[in-house]
């Protein structure tokens, strides 16, 4: 069970400003039912430019409802660039905190705004900043910039306050590393290395040295990310650089299928093991009772 | 304000006569039942009896009853034990719904070596045999599935299952937790080689659990020490625990028809009238073999979190598969699996009753949950004013 606080609760049970704006300068619409919250915000702005009108529609939990509210209470009768200033840590602040996991609620509400104000300027942005970064988490879809930023407005040291900020990282697991290597780069010295390092590779392997590493890899890089979505891959055989995979119960709904998983393998491997490796599907070992049914 | 308690899958009250019998074992007979002496001795008689009722309500030989801490000790021991008996076979197969109790232990098996399939559902939660018959092989050490699930209720062809991979001699285990007290069980007549059993989801106390082993099935021990449960499970009994669950199984023999009757009525009232009073909602799990006392409902729009929250202001006590209940951002692995839109399984609410249950208690619910989802709904922007409850 959540600890909410009461004010949380109490917008929570009491949101206010629900609903659409008739005619509304900015819409900012982020989230997804898939991942399971979503935020509709709609604004008008008066004569001065200030925000008269401001309504919010909410798919989610009672932290995502309550820092909806609460959003649109802190900018109303805000210029947009007094509005720009509202930060997630505003919203959590003004909601007498929140559960650390659903700091993402509190993230969902600013780029709403965000979306709803660059919608009025003529931008089209929407809130996974998806044309200005590089999707790091393929479950939640998303970017780097996005990590990055909340790594630096919210002084981010690990994996999983990331995660519970933006839910990167929280899905199979597979970009954990990463997302690490984003807080390095973002905080520096400031956090030391939390996590065990990857296999190591670059020195001269023997066959079976090179055969462990490259199973290793696929048990801890590739096969948590597969495992999220329901499939599954198996180490057939090696033979000199061609590794032969094949994949198990791939789940046809899932997004991670838009990419070949053979190139993602392929990636991983030569990324940890060696350059030289190429991977190749063993199509003849998936009989009837791997087909994915239903 | 009165707890209507609809969360039985996750645990249950512990039945007043259990609570009686329990007394005496914690200040009084307080003995030891491996002790030589009578004040030890007549408590191990006690154990003895329980382990005759449990025996009964599973059709076994009381021979064939362990006594562990929990349905996730029997799990536990089950798969590493049977692992261990025959340490030549390398292969574990079992299904992408199972309780984390076994999908945690087989996900790390398969971390050590071990090749483990984790067969797929339908639409409806259903396995397809097929499948399995055809991942039987002279590799496989143990398959292990679990009897009904407890977030959906579905019931697996169990039996059937059984005497298909044990022809084959092969290790069937079956995780029963939910299903023991709730359908008729007759082991003796039975396949199935291992069956975890939970004290607390049958009017026990938590803490207390069974593993059923049939004669001549090949397991070593897990838990090592002493000799207790026949140097089959080390650890001084827990003795108020098990005759508590002996009291329990009693009771849940005695009660067995009502649970498949005035129970399975109550929930099938309290799911019709749900599904009649809100637009968007469906059932998920297999109408055609379920648990008789859960439902799980999908609402389509609006998030489970919020649900079970705003059912709570009415002392309802529900549970749901949505990503934000659980703690982690995904959905229920069992929903998933079986194919639920993201969008029916972040909604998606369980009500599963027990034999407490009462016709007011489901009023209540019927009465509260249509405006609860109309609120919601008017919250979310996927929801165009149509899609409202009537």
């Amino acid at each position: 069970m959540w600890e909410y606080t009461d004010k949380v609760m109490e917008h929570f049970l009491n949101p206010r400003n629900v609903g659409e704006v008739e005619d509304p300068d900015g819409v900012g619409e982020v989230g997804s039912l898939a991942c399971g919250d979503a935020l509709k915000l709609t604004f008008k702005l008066d004569k001065d430019g200030r925000i008269a009108d401001v309504k919010f529609k909410t798919f989610g939990c009672a932290s995502a409802i309550a820092s909806s509210s609460v959003l649109t209470e802190l900018i109303k009768g805000k210029t947009l660039e007094e509005a720009m200033k509202v930060t997630n840590r505003d919203i959590a602040e003004y909601l007498g905190g929140l559960p650390e996991q659903k700091m993402h609620c509190s993230v969902m509400g600013q780029e709403a705004l965000e979306a709803a104000i660059a919608n009025y300027r003529g931008q089209t942005v929407t809130g996974h900043d998806h044309e200005h970064g590089r999707i790091v988490c393929t479950c939640f879809g998303v970017t780097d910039k996005e990590i990055e930023r909340v790594i630096r407005e919210n002084d981010l040291t690990t994996v999983e306050q990331v995660t519970n900020y933006c839910k990167a990282g929280g899905g199979c697991g597979g970009c954990h590393g990463e997302i690490e290597k984003i807080i390095q780069a973002v905080q520096g010295q400031k956090v030391k290395e939390q996590t065990p390092p990857p296999p190591k590779k670059g020195r001269k392997l023997t066959t079976i040295q090179k055969i462990q590493l490259i199973q290793q890899t696929i048990n801890e890089q590739v096969r948590p990310a597969l495992r999220a979505h329901g499939g599954n891959i198996e180490l057939i055989d090696v033979e000199g650089d061609k590794v032969i995979i094949a994949f198990r119960g791939m789940c046809a709904q899932c997004k991670i299928s838009e990419f070949t998983m053979r190139d993602v393998v392929e990636a991983k491997l030569r990324e940890f093991v060696s350059e030289d490796l190429f991977v190749e599907e063993d199509k003849d070992s998936v009989d009837a009772q791997h087909v994915h049914k239903g | 304000m009165k707890v209507v308690y609809f969360d039985n899958n996750a645990t249950t009250r512990v039945a007043d006569e259990v609570y009686e019998a329990m007394q005496p074992y914690f200040c009084e007979l307080y003995g030891n039942p491996s002790s030589m002496h009578t004040f030890g001795g007549q408590v191990g008689i006690k154990v003895r009896e329980a382990r005759e009722n449990v025996a009964r309500l599973l059709g076994c030989d009381p021979s064939e009853v362990i006594f562990t801490s929990c349905g996730t000790e029997s799990d536990s021991t089950a798969i590493h034990g049977t692992l261990a008996a025959v340490p030549q076979r390398r292969k574990v197969i079992t299904t992408r719904v199972e309780h984390p109790a076994v999908l945690t232990v087989c996900r790390d098996l398969e971390s050590r070596g071990y090749h483990v399939i984790e067969l797929n559902v339908d639409k409806l939660g259903r396995l397809d045999l097929d499948e399995l018959e055809n991942c039987l092989d002279d590799e496989t050490a143990l398959v292990t599935i679990m009897y009904a699930n407890n977030e959906t209720g579905v019931v697996f062809p169990i039996e059937q299952i059984a005497e298909m991979v044990t022809s084959r001699g092969i290790t069937f285990h079956t995780d029963a937790v939910q299903i023991v007290g709730k359908m008729p069980l007759k082991l003796s007549n039975s396949s199935i080689n291992l069956l975890s059993l939970s004290g607390h989801k049958l009017h026990a106390p938590k803490g207390v659990g069974v593993l059923y082993v049939k004669k001549g099935t090949r397991i070593a021990p897990w838990l090592l020490g002493g000799h207790q449960e026949g140097g089959r499970r080390a650890g001084t009994e827990n003795v108020p625990g098990i005759v508590g669950l002996g009291v329990a199984c009693d009771l849940a023999f005695k009660y067995m028809d009502e649970e498949n009757t005035r129970v399975k009525a109550l929930r099938d009232r309290l799911e019709t009238a749900i599904l009649e009073a809100c637009p968007d909602s469906r059932v998920n799990g297999d109408p055609g073999s379920r648990l008789p006392n859960t439902t799980n409902i999908s609402f389509e729009y609006v998030e489970g979190e919020a649900i079970l929250l705003l059912l709570d202001r009415f002392g309802i006590c529900a549970s749901s598969g949505s990503a934000c209940t659980s703690g982690s951002l995904e959905p229920s692995h069992v929903l998933r699996a079986m194919g639920v839109p993201f969008t029916a399984a972040h909604g998606s609410v369980r009500f599963s009753l027990s034999r407490y249950s009462t016709e007011e208690e489901v009023d209540l619910a019927i009465e509260k949950m249509p405006p609860i989802i109309n609120r919601l709904r008017e919250l979310s922007p996927f929801v165009q004013n149509r899609a409202l409850s009537r």
